[in-house]
């Protein structure tokens, strides 16, 4: 039998799933493991930001406008930036950072803009019970790859300094010697989301599909969103970060194409 | 043929005037003079704070590199093995020069003018310091380029086998009339052409060809 809304969780029911965090503790504490710090904020912050964004969504939904909705991907980009470039190991140069914003904007936005608009068909397009949390699975998995490609890219730039300027005396254009290096990046970014198609189904269902079902969708309906939204974080995935190490590859060069 | 005038980069080097138009040249120094740097501005690696740097009357500040480096080859100080088979190796200088993929037969007299025993099938992981050098050589000469930059190109090879390339390699360079520059350490070569030797301390030039 199929309900169509969700279970309501009382504060009290959620609560007693707090044992988890004590069970952790004990653990911890036991064996001598110093985290107890680390366990308590990381558990308060995910309660915290959790139910500011529960009251945020709940104003947004009541208040639909394109103006909010654009406000909410806006905060959302910039995070995931902030996020990517506190994520790559090795300090960025400016020209990097700023391929980086142009790449998360243009590959995530237009692939969320395309997918909610042109195959959801979703009416107002800024409906934010749609827009917004799809643009943030394709916003967070292109932050992931983006940062996985910005990672390889810069570390295989420093390591193989020697091979690409032997390459660029040989006559090499930079585009040449640092083509295995630019695929290396872009494979890296792209694997883990391939990796994970590749087992979606059968060892885990997915978080959005999984939620749908929960609130009473059909498991059919919840899987044809779930194989679209797949298909969405592949392309934007793939489109930011080829838009990242094509345009990033150039600014390790200079103007006369030597190394910096 | 170079031409050198007003050269400065940072505290390394200052070349007032410097001419290096033999057909081979040897520039010697102790080490941290300037060698390098001096022949990595040749191959518009590394950019002069001011100064220019003529290549056959023209500015290399305002040719483009890339087509600079197509006719005058650089190897540099540790050879660079790429991925693959000798022969892989052998064709990745001309693919990325963009010339035409060299004949078995061609590949395999640049081999023996190198005394590289190998097969050009064979994989590349297990050769020695000496025998990486030798196939670096080997490549830069397929590349037929006017001009070569050679920096210690004797660094890891013994003193009998020394002598024999760097013969060889000259040879190639006069028979085909191009231009050698090669930095070295070695004493040996260094007598071997005493007309060809330009000296470099602290950055600045002490010897320029017998002078």
């Amino acid at each position: 039998m199929m309900n169509n809304t969700v279970m309501n969780l009382s504060v009290f029911q959620l609560s007693i799933a707090y044992i988890f965090v004590l069970i952790m503790l004990i653990i911890f504490k036991s064996r001598g493991i110093k985290r107890e710090k680390q366990i308590l904020i990381a558990t308060t912050r995910m309660t915290l930001q959790l139910t500011i964004m529960g009251y945020v969504l709940m104003f947004v939904f009541n208040n639909p406008s394109w103006w909010l909705t654009s406000l909410m991907i806006v905060i959302m980009i910039s995070f995931a930036i902030y996020n990517i470039i506190k994520r790559v190991k090795i300090t960025m140069s400016k020209e990097l950072q700023e391929i980086i914003i142009f790449s998360i904007i243009v590959g995530a936005l237009l692939t969320a803009a395309f997918f909610i608009i042109i195959v959801l068909n979703v009416r107002p397009w800024f409906n934010p019970q749609y827009f917004i949390p799809i643009s943030g699975m394709i916003i967070g998995n292109s932050m992931t790859g983006i940062a996985l490609g910005a990672n390889k890219l810069c570390s295989d730039m420093e390591e193989k300094r020697v091979e690409i300027e032997n390459s660029l005396m040989l006559g090499a254009t930079p585009f040449a010697a640092t083509k295995a290096i630019v695929n290396n990046a872009f494979d890296s970014a792209i694997l883990p989301t391939m990796n994970n198609m590749l087992t979606m189904g059968i060892v885990s269902l997915p978080g959005m599909m999984t939620g749908q079902i929960l609130s009473g969708t059909f498991p059919i309906t919840a899987i044809k969103y779930q194989i679209g939204i797949m298909l969405a974080i592949l392309g934007s995935t793939a489109v930011s970060t080829v838009l990242f190490v094509t345009l990033g590859y150039r600014t390790f060069f200079t103007k006369d194409n030597t190394l910096k | 043929m170079f031409e050198l005038i007003n050269i400065k980069f940072k505290n390394i080097l200052d070349i007032p005037s410097l001419s290096i138009n033999e057909p081979i040249t040897c520039i010697v120094g102790t080490s941290g003079s300037g060698k390098t740097t001096l022949l990595r501005m040749l191959n518009c690696l590394t950019m002069p704070d001011s100064g220019t740097i003529l290549y056959n009357d023209q500015d290399v500040s305002k040719m483009d590199a890339i087509n600079l480096r197509r006719k005058v080859v650089m190897l540099g100080q540790t050879p660079v093995i790429y991925s693959g088979s000798i022969e892989d190796n052998l064709q990745i200088g001309l693919e990325f020069s963009k010339k035409l993929p060299a004949s078995n037969n061609v590949m395999k007299e640049v081999l023996k003018r190198v005394e590289l025993n190998k097969q050009l099938t064979d994989k590349c992981s297990n050769l020695s310091g000496g025998e990486k050098q030798r196939l670096c050589l080997a490549r830069v000469m397929l590349l037929n380029a006017d001009a070569y930059l050679l920096d210690e190109p004797s660094a890891a090879l013994d003193k009998e086998t020394e002598q024999f390339i760097i013969e060889n390699f000259v040879k190639f360079v006069l028979e085909n009339n191009k231009q050698l520059i090669m930095v070295t350490h070695s004493e040996q070569i260094a007598e071997k052409f005493p007309d060809s030797i330009i000296r470099i301390e602290k950055g600045k030039v002490m010897v320029a060809y017998d002078e």
